[in-house]
């Protein structure tokens, strides 16, 4: 795809804004696309419905923000009943089972994935879960290479807690692979 | 990945652009959305041996960078709206006592606290009229990181070059926005160093006596030269004077120093603007959208350009008039009730045939928006 538009949508501290960061930092630093990340500021950003953007392109980028994004994650149920109109048709629509409960239709390929009770069943530390769901939006949405993710995770975490998230990237590739079809 | 590719927030490539300019000493009160700014600041500048100071209020702020500035170095200060308005009179008297020093504006909507965390460009006016009485401002805007980078170095070169501060009009949209920055080399940007005097210890130094050129080399105060400084008319030792002369000559002088340069304080950036009928004319962020509707139509045939200003004040008067000539209509697109269409509308030659553009509730314009506005100037209806 030559443009690729994602909206990650979930509540404050679960990690959504970072996760996006991550991506749009690989494609930028590794892979030699163009990217951009905007986030939405505000009382929004703090408990209720967080969102951001992240546009990946092998072209310039002149508009930043996202109006019909390809790809949309939802990470609550408040976000998916905010955001799930404004896909575009065709698009990718990824959601974890937990959280979120379809309640419409849309005119979108539709991926339920149970990313936040893999990483409490195999890793048991909620602080990943964003994590894994990049590694599984990466992986179906054919974003980046997963090197190049793994490269940023190695330069902004700890290293006591690269392992952990590494562990976390890889459950949300199999993840991936596993509802792929 | 090279070391100098960064994928940064607007803030922080103005801080980048700054500590290249040769930055030493950043005094702020840290305000939503130019808190990064700030952030950043506070542990780089230490890093080089400079200094942070977080100070109590934006007019403490702006007198402390004034101070830091006469002593030799160069100088910077950040805020949003309610900060800049608390700056002005200070500001006044670095125009007055021809001060070298760069005030970023990362720009929110207003009146007063208005709205912290939303974008909008309506303090353009303030900027060139926010302190008291005649005089000239420069004002300079970016619309992406390397240029944000680029118009910080460039307003640390204009600071210096003409004894002015200059002041950075950035939005929030560019400094919270993420993308690319590749940081130049060391020397890749030429920098303006301080224009020192060459007049001994011992010997008088007049602090407002202009050499041949014109230009006032500075001594560093607290150094070998005691000399006054103030914020009332004065001659050229710095004292005060109400002479008639020496009135009407400083501010000739301190209106016509920058008005005088506008070729060379111009910055600007042109898209397709040669055969374009539908000329847009914008600046930071709304002129991204701006682009994008250009980049959009000019496939489809549409002889569309854009006109992008980096410098708001001085107004490129000439530049502006120019590009519109052949124009059959110009649109203006910015996020505020029409502050720079006012200024195309009064140096074009029909100003009728001037439209805005313009989004005032703190949404980022969209693309759409601009098309909207531009189907209805060309008789297409909505």
């Amino acid at each position: 795809m030559e443009r690729c538009r994602i909206v990650f949508s979930g509540s404050g501290g679960q990690g959504v804004i970072t996760a996006s960061i991550i991506l749009a930092e690989a494609a930028v630093l590794y892979e030699s696309m163009t990217a951009v990340q905007s986030q939405y500021y505000g009382p929004e950003a703090r408990g209720g419905a967080t969102r951001s953007d992240v546009i990946i392109s092998y072209t310039q980028i002149n508009y930043p923000k996202v109006i019909q994004p390809n790809v949309l994650v939802c990470l609550t149920q408040q976000a998916y009943n905010k955001f799930y109109p404004i896909i575009r048709p065709g698009g990718l629509l990824i959601t974890d089972s937990r959280f979120v409960k379809i309640e419409k239709k849309v005119d979108a390929r539709h991926k339920e994935l149970p990313m936040y009770r893999t990483v409490m069943d195999q890793i048991g530390k909620p602080i990943v879960f964003n994590i894994c769901m990049l590694g599984a939006v990466t992986m179906l949405a054919d974003l980046v290479k997963p090197e190049s993710i793994m490269k940023v995770l190695e330069t902004r975490i700890p290293s006591g807690f690269l392992e952990m998230n590494s562990r976390a990237l890889a459950l949300g590739f199999k993840l991936a692979e596993e509802y792929k079809s | 990945m090279k070391e100098n590719i960064k994928f940064i927030q607007g803030n922080e490539a103005c801080v980048e652009g700054a500590l290249y300019a040769g930055l030493e000493f950043f005094a702020g009160y840290p305000i939503t959305p130019s808190t990064e700014i700030a952030e950043l600041m506070s542990y780089r500048l230490p890093q080089k041996g400079c200094r942070f100071i977080q100070m109590e209020d934006e007019i403490a702020s702006m007198s402390a960078i004034i101070g830091a500035s006469l002593t030799g170095h160069k100088v910077m200060t950040a805020t949003s709206g309610p900060g800049f308005s608390l700056m002005q009179e200070a500001l006044g008297y670095a125009v007055m006592a021809e001060i070298p020093c760069v005030i970023v504006n990362v720009q929110r909507g207003g009146p007063s606290t208005g709205i912290p965390t939303h974008v909008s460009q309506g303090d353009v006016n303030q900027a060139r009229w926010g302190t008291h009485g005649d005089h000239a401002i420069v004002t300079l805007t970016a619309s992406n990181h390397q240029d944000v980078f680029a118009m910080t170095v460039e307003g640390f070169n204009i600071a210096e070059t003409y004894r002015t501060p200059v002041i950075l009009l950035f939005d929030e949209v560019i400094g919270h926005m993420r993308e690319r920055l590749v940081v130049p080399e060391e020397g890749e940007i030429p920098l303006v160093e301080r224009l020192r005097t060459s007049v001994s210890e011992g010997v008088d130094y007049h602090p407002y006596l202009p050499r041949e050129d014109g230009r006032l080399p500075m001594s560093d105060f607290g150094g070998v030269h005691r000399y006054n400084v103030t914020g009332l008319f004065h001659d050229m030792w710095g004292f005060p004077s109400d002479n008639p002369q020496v009135v009407h000559d400083l501010l000739r002088h301190l209106v016509d120093k920058i008005n005088n340069n506008v070729n060379q304080i111009t910055n600007f950036k042109s898209y397709y603007l040669d055969d374009a009928e539908s000329v847009l004319i914008s600046y930071g962020s709304s002129a991204r959208s701006a682009l994008h509707v250009v980049e959009l139509l000019r496939p489809r045939g549409e002889r569309i350009g854009l006109l992008e200003l980096q410098t708001l004040w001085p107004f490129p008067d000439q530049l502006v008039r120019r590009t519109c000539e052949h124009a059959k209509h110009v649109i203006v697109v910015e996020m505020n009730m029409g502050q720079i269409l006012q200024e195309v509308r009064r140096v074009v030659d029909q100003p009728r045939k001037v439209f805005l553009a313009n989004r005032i509730d703190g949404v980022f314009i969209t693309p759409r928006d601009i098309r909207n506005i531009m189907r209805l100037v060309q008789g297409k209806g909505v």
